[in-house]
């Protein structure tokens, strides 16, 4: 069977760009439900990610092997999409590859009219959000159904492809979909792995990591039409959307290992207060922070806002099931951002400010003035001992904080009287 | 129409290929140094089985082979279970002391309705893992079509003890990638029991 | 055990704004028995470039900071997110320059944060001190996860005489400081400066103590404007006892 695309009716407008971080943060942060719905989530997948990573004897084994294997898929992407390629195929599958998310939901749409269906079953998953499937199908004027109804089609995120044999697994979700007629996988291309073999290390690491606990509570495997159970027709779509522009990075592609188990969504502090809203379309939490600017690059300000929503605190890095090393790829992408700007025209305030404070600290009798220049400045804000109130942009810290007074002297004047 | 698919294809190849570059290095060797079966401190495979299925809140009894027909008649006595479906290819013997049920037979395929009115399943499977108690479904003799697995409340799921893998490695080995699996956790209406010999 | 000679890594922020922690760490290791050298031409590790994404001027500090420091022995720092900068990110750094030479020099240096370098390098976690209050510690992200310091800063203060020692609700949990995330992201950063605030005060402590100022002058702000009654000290403050005079 061909993989059909119906032409392409009136593009709706484009939506506005999201928001910056902090803006979206601000907002989410003053709705107390928020809050409150989060911590609980977030609390209990937390505690069962731990339980699970505590139980598991041969946890940090599996990490390392987990790593390995998603860095050697990556490294030889190309070879093993073909191999999955043709492998789906004489399962009796039919693979479509979409270059962008609006690709991939008209390949979506297309599938579902060409079984002369109107609506389709469209299950929750982290690749659907991102391609936003369900309202890319209402556009198109598709029903979007629930994950769980009876329809002839049924739309499904999955976590592994394997090349090797063509599998495609979904484990986890509460409802595994069952269409009648035609079941459309779709995944972005990162997510093959080469050998049947190779789950035995991720349908470990994935449902412990989710906090699912040892095992999730339904894992399916599909290998094409299977007579007499299940749909006809057996669709993969596989996503790019930016992969490949990570792929391109040698130090952002490590994102790509991810396994979607959001373990540093549920650990994270910065997440926990704002909910996943505040990252906006495309991923939430960590990883989201830097998937993101990674498969959409940092020219845009929103995508540009994302690295630096977090504290760095690590917390996401400990958990993390392949191992990726989230605070580094955000101080990486935080380069990115700095150094896309430094061929503006204008300078913006904050890299003047960066280049006279390097300036000043790069040598000791300019660090040492300005030491003197401070505290004579500090002196003159200071009552009580406390610093109240900051001018410019420091006074987004003393709206919520004091700031000391600073001493009389410097550490390094008190050392040259001793 | 083909043409937009295949040339959808060839921009994304071309795309990874420009990603990764000519020279993409040496990948390291994938190191596999977790654990492929239970050693010897898990040697009673059966009982750690039965311990992590009720971990996992799915009730689990443990019966001799002589006992099966009984259990499984006092398992959907104990849910009520007047109406039920089998797949085809489940021994007889498992069936043969129901009373006041009704069972019915998967072939040809129970349409929709019939299966919504169902109040339980009785299959067998294809393995099933200790370390995780996770069951394994793949579709052949007397484990019957996914929809089956999906539709009751209940679900009887009966493992022979030969049928438990320690791990989940292990478990893997076991099974055909290209049949329709399905792994059950801590799915409910799950109930398991385990069989300490083959009965046929 | 033998003198040691130390060179002291103050950080600028606590040159500049807490001098009373550098203070402390020299009267702490002299009391010891050991020798402090303060190398006068260091100014600051590149932390907060690097973190927020000045990558060349984190270069050209980490080229200074190395310089400065090259050959000095042991270097000693009451900052766990300094040490952790030079230990865990110069490679780093180093690597976004294409400066292996950098990367070599800051391979040969041996940075300890204070707790570290009283329990593994001096083997003490009894260091003499008095200091009659309720405390509780906050294990601040670069000490815990940056450093992995474990359990020493609560060995030492175990061995403090008259200390009580008080659990923190979710130590483990940031804090919300994140250097230039507490402007770039202040609403986010004070949310979570609030629910550390409530943990500290839960716990009745008089004073709340870190391995680093930074930290601590975020949730000391915010205690301070809440006028909440508890202090923040460096550890090292506490170590050392009251200055004389």
């Amino acid at each position: 069977m061909s993989g059909a695309v119906p032409p392409a009716g009136t593009p709706p407008p484009p939506p506005p760009p999201p928001p910056r971080f902090a803006d979206a943060a601000r907002e989410a942060l003053a709705d107390p439900s928020v809050r409150r719905g989060l911590r609980e989530a977030t609390s209990a997948a937390r505690a069962g990610a731990a339980g699970a990573v505590a139980d598991s004897a041969d946890w940090e084994e599996l990490r390392a092997a987990g790593a390995a294997v998603r860095d050697r898929t990556l490294l030889d992407l190309d070879r093993y999409l073909e191999e999955l390629e043709g492998a789906v195929v004489e399962a009796g599958g039919t693979v479509h590859w979409a270059v962008s998310a609006a690709d991939a939901v008209r390949v979506v749409a297309g599938l579902v009219r060409a079984q002369g269906e109107s609506g389709a079953a469209v299950a929750d998953a982290p690749v659907l959000r991102e391609i936003g499937l369900a309202g890319g199908l209402a556009a198109a004027g598709i029903a979007v159904l629930d994950a769980g109804a009876a329809a002839a089609v049924a739309v499904t995120g999955v976590d592994f492809m394997v090349a090797e044999t063509g599998a495609l697994v979904r484990s986890g979700g509460d409802a595994a979909p069952a269409p009648s007629a035609a079941l459309v996988a779709v995944a972005g291309l990162e997510q093959a792995v080469p050998a049947w073999r190779d789950l035995e290390v991720f349908l470990q690491l994935l449902p412990r990591a989710s906090g699912a606990g040892r095992t999730a509570a339904r894992t399916v495997v599909w290998s094409g039409p299977v007579a007499g159970d299940g749909p006809a027709a057996c669709h993969l779509v596989l996503v790019d959307n930016g992969r490949t522009r990570a792929l391109a990075d040698p130090v952002g592609r490590t994102a790509l290992r991810c396994i979607g188990c959001e373990a540093c969504l549920n650990v994270c502090p910065v997440y926990e207060r704002t909910g996943p809203a505040a990252y906006g379309p495309g991923g939430a939490g960590p990883i989201g922070a830097v998937r993101v600017p990674l498969q959409r690059g940092v020219r845009g300000a929103h995508a540009a806002s994302l690295p630096f929503a977090s504290t760095l605190c690590g917390a996401c890095a400990d958990v993390c099931p392949v191992k990726i090393d989230l605070p580094g790829l955000l101080v990486h992408l935080r380069g990115e951002v700095v150094e896309a700007r430094r061929d503006r025209p204008v300078p913006a305030p904050e890299l003047a400010a960066m280049r006279a404070a390097a300036w000043t600290l790069a040598e000791p009798r300019r660090y040492e003035a300005a030491l003197r220049r401070g505290a004579r400045w500090g002196r003159l804000l200071a009552r009580g001992g406390r610093i109240g109130r900051l001018p410019g942009r420091l006074g987004k810290w003393s709206d919520a904080r004091d700031l000391p007074a600073p001493p009389a002297q410097s550490f390094r004047a008190w050392w040259g009287r001793r | 129409m083909v043409g937009a698919a295949v040339s959808g294809r060839d921009r994304v190849l071309a795309r990874v290929r420009a990603a990764l570059g000519p020279d993409r290095g040496g990948a390291a060797g994938v190191p596999r140094d977790y654990r492929r079966g239970l050693g010897a401190e898990r040697a009673d495979v059966v009982a750690l089985f039965t311990e992590r299925v009720a971990d996992l809140r799915v009730p689990v009894r443990h019966v001799g082979a002589d006992e099966l027909g009984t259990a499984v008649a006092a398992a959907l006595w104990g849910r009520e279970a007047k109406r039920i479906a089998v797949p085809a290819g489940l021994p007889y013997g498992w069936l043969a002391d129901l009373d006041g049920v009704r069972a019915l037979a998967d072939v040809p395929p129970l349409d929709d309705a019939a299966l919504a009115a169902l109040d339980a399943v009785v299959t067998g499977c294809a393995a099933a893992v200790a370390e995780t108690g996770a069951v394994v479904l793949d579709g052949g003799r007397g484990q019957g079509r996914r929809a089956l697995a999906r539709a009751p409340a209940h679900h009887l799921c009966v493992v022979h003890a030969d049928q438990i893998a320690g791990t989940v490695p292990e478990a893997l080995a076991r099974l055909d990638p290209r049949r329709p699996l399905t792994w059950l956790g801590g799915t409910p209406g799950l109930e398991v029991l385990v069989v300490d010999q083959r009965l046929c | 055990m033998e003198a040691v000679r130390v060179a002291l890594f103050v950080a600028c922020y606590n040159d500049a704004l807490f001098p009373g922690t550098g203070r402390a760490v020299v009267r702490l290791l002299e009391r010891l028995g050991h020798r402090v050298d303060f190398p006068a031409a260091q100014t600051c590790c590149g932390q907060m470039h690097w973190t927020t994404g000045y990558r060349r001027e984190a270069a050209a500090l980490a080229r200074a900071f190395t310089g400065v420091f090259d050959g000095a022995g042991a270097v000693v720092t009451p900052s766990a997110s300094c040490a952790a900068t030079v230990r865990a990110s110069y490679a780093g750094i180093a690597r976004a320059a294409g400066d292996p030479a950098l990367a070599e020099a800051a391979g040969r240096l041996a940075v300890y944060e204070l707790t570290e370098f009283l329990v593994d390098v001096l083997g003490v976690t009894d260091v003499g001190a008095r200091f009659p209050h309720r405390v509780a510690y906050q294990p601040t992200c670069h000490a815990l996860r940056g450093l992995g310091v474990g359990d020493r800063p609560l060995r030492l203060l175990a061995s403090v005489r008259d200390l009580e020692l008080v659990d923190l609700p979710a130590a483990e949990e940031c804090c919300g400081f994140g250097g230039t995330f507490a402007v770039k992201n202040a609403d986010v950063s004070v949310a979570l400066a609030a629910d550390k605030v409530r943990h500290v005060r839960a716990t009745s402590a008089d004073v709340l103590c870190a391995l680093d100022n930074s930290c601590l002058a975020h949730i000391g702000g915010a205690l301070s404007r809440l006028h909440a009654g508890v202090r923040v000290a460096h550890l090292a403050e506490i170590l050392a006892g009251p200055e004389e005079g």
